[in-house]
């Protein structure tokens, strides 16, 4: 398509926009006010409301399903998580074929394994060494590999997190009680842009019997972010 | 745009607060906001996140820092519904669909925000792995990508990691056709970063778009 082919496309969309905005009042953001502040705790009384009435008239328009709803929200709930991470972090503690594969090409390697998906469609996996600890943070959100850990804990939105994690590393990963020598370099991704970072942990000592299902049992989410490690 | 959602480096915040055997959801309705946001988002012909991200930055800072994650979410689900007339107040307010009240005619935007914003274009890329490059000063009200304690900062290119949609929309949230650029890794030290309470062995990637960066 052509540029003024979009110029026109931009002008009926902005047409189009205009007629909605108008009606938009800031009801929304005045009953957001006079709550406590904190990332995650005391809500508006009425939000639940509010948000039941949204999807009512929804799916009243036949816009919304509300049996898809309730799929999604189960599939976050139950099938979705970390699971699913350690899952590649095991297969590449005992696999170093795929190990290299998965350093090399996240996306595809993970991908092997059908764990990719909405906000973790391209990853980019880091691995910690002795000589190299990584972080993952969103400074600009809460950009997370949703497919390999599910979605993000209240501590990862909260803006002392992503306000700490750039500038201050080792305070923030000593809070999570993990020391880092000033010989080790610290590598912090923050996800700006569409690559979503997966930490590979090193395998703990005295793993070496278990096997790829054993050791799957053992991966936290924590160190899959890089605020802990195994 | 220059607001509280460009969080890195600020003091202030406390300690970072830990809830063991931490829900998924928390609330029942975080749950159904989640899932709408993900669901219905298309027939609001918003492209990608950028449209969405940047209504939430919109939020004035005061209200930002007093709502949760999924307020947040809420809060941008009833604007685009609101404003593209795909709901009235009325509506939400009687929390029923009124039969008679048309919803506009949409057009739906080429892609869907469904996909990653992933672009198969071969365009010749700008920059190469181990060049230097500075983070441009880009100060507008429109939505873009690059956090602020990045402008103006020396880092090195690591890798590319192919094209994509900018992200970036103009002050009305709109992202209305892709801008394909090439994605950098960039990989900047904590002392450019930081100066003074920096620590050597700190460094810091951001994912940048092209047309954030140039050469240093």
């Amino acid at each position: 398509m052509s540029r003024d082919g979009q110029k026109i496309d931009r002008r009926k969309f902005l047409k189009g926009a205009a007629v909605g905005a108008a009606a938009v009042s800031s009801a929304a953001i005045s009953n957001a006010q006079d709550v406590e502040s904190a990332d995650h705790q005391h809500v508006p009384s009425d939000i639940a409301l509010r948000v039941k009435a949204l999807e009512t008239v929804l799916t009243g328009k036949n816009l919304v399903d509300p049996s898809v709803l309730d799929e999604v929200v189960d599939r976050y709930k139950n099938r979705i998580g970390p699971q699913n991470g350690a899952k590649v972090v095991a297969k590449a503690w005992v696999d170093s074929d795929y190990k290299t594969r998965l350093l090399d090409d996240g996306t595809a390697a993970i991908g092997e394994l059908d764990l990719l998906g909405r906000q973790g469609e391209h990853m980019v996996v880091v691995e910690n060494t002795a000589e190299v600890h990584n972080l993952v943070v969103c400074t600009l959100c809460s950009c997370y590999p949703w497919p390999t850990l599910g979605l993000p804990p209240a501590w990862y939105k909260s803006s002392a997190y992503r306000a700490r994690a750039v500038i201050e590393p080792r305070a923030v990963l000593l809070e999570f009680g993990l020391e880092v020598s000033d010989e080790t370099e610290v590598r912090v991704w923050d996800s700006t842009a569409e690559m979503r970072y997966l930490v590979l942990p090193r395998k703990p000592e005295g793993a070496d019997d278990m096997n790829e299902e054993e050791l799957a049992n053992i991966v936290t989410r924590d160190s899959m972010i890089g605020v802990a490690v195994l | 745009m220059n607001s509280i959602h460009d969080m890195g480096g600020m003091h202030g915040f406390g300690p970072i607060a830990v809830e063991s055997n931490e829900p998924v959801f928390h609330e029942d309705w975080e749950g159904r906001v989640y899932a709408l946001a993900i669901t219905w988002y298309p027939w609001a012909r918003y492209k990608e996140w950028g449209s969405f991200r940047h209504t939430q930055e919109k939020i004035p800072p005061k209200n930002y820092l007093s709502m949760s994650y999924y307020e947040r979410w809420f809060f941008v689900n009833e604007q685009k519904a609101l404003q593209t007339g795909i709901v009235t107040e009325n509506e939400l307010k009687n929390g029923l669909a009124d039969p008679g009240y048309l919803i506009p005619q949409l057009e739906p935007q080429s892609g869907s925000w469904l996909n990653s914003g992933r672009l198969d274009q071969e365009i010749d890329a700008k920059f190469e792995a181990g060049g230097f490059v500075r983070a441009k000063e880009i100060n507008g009200r429109e939505h873009n990508r690059l956090p602020r304690y990045v402008r103006g900062k020396k880092g090195t290119v690591i890798k590319g990691n192919g094209v994509y949609a900018l992200q970036d929309t103009n002050e009305e949230d709109e992202q209305p056709y892709d801008d394909p650029q090439h994605v950098y890794t960039v990989r900047f030290s904590s002392k450019e970063l930081w100066g003074n309470v920096s620590h050597e062995n700190d460094f810091i990637y951001l994912d940048l778009w092209e047309s954030y960066l140039e050469f240093a």
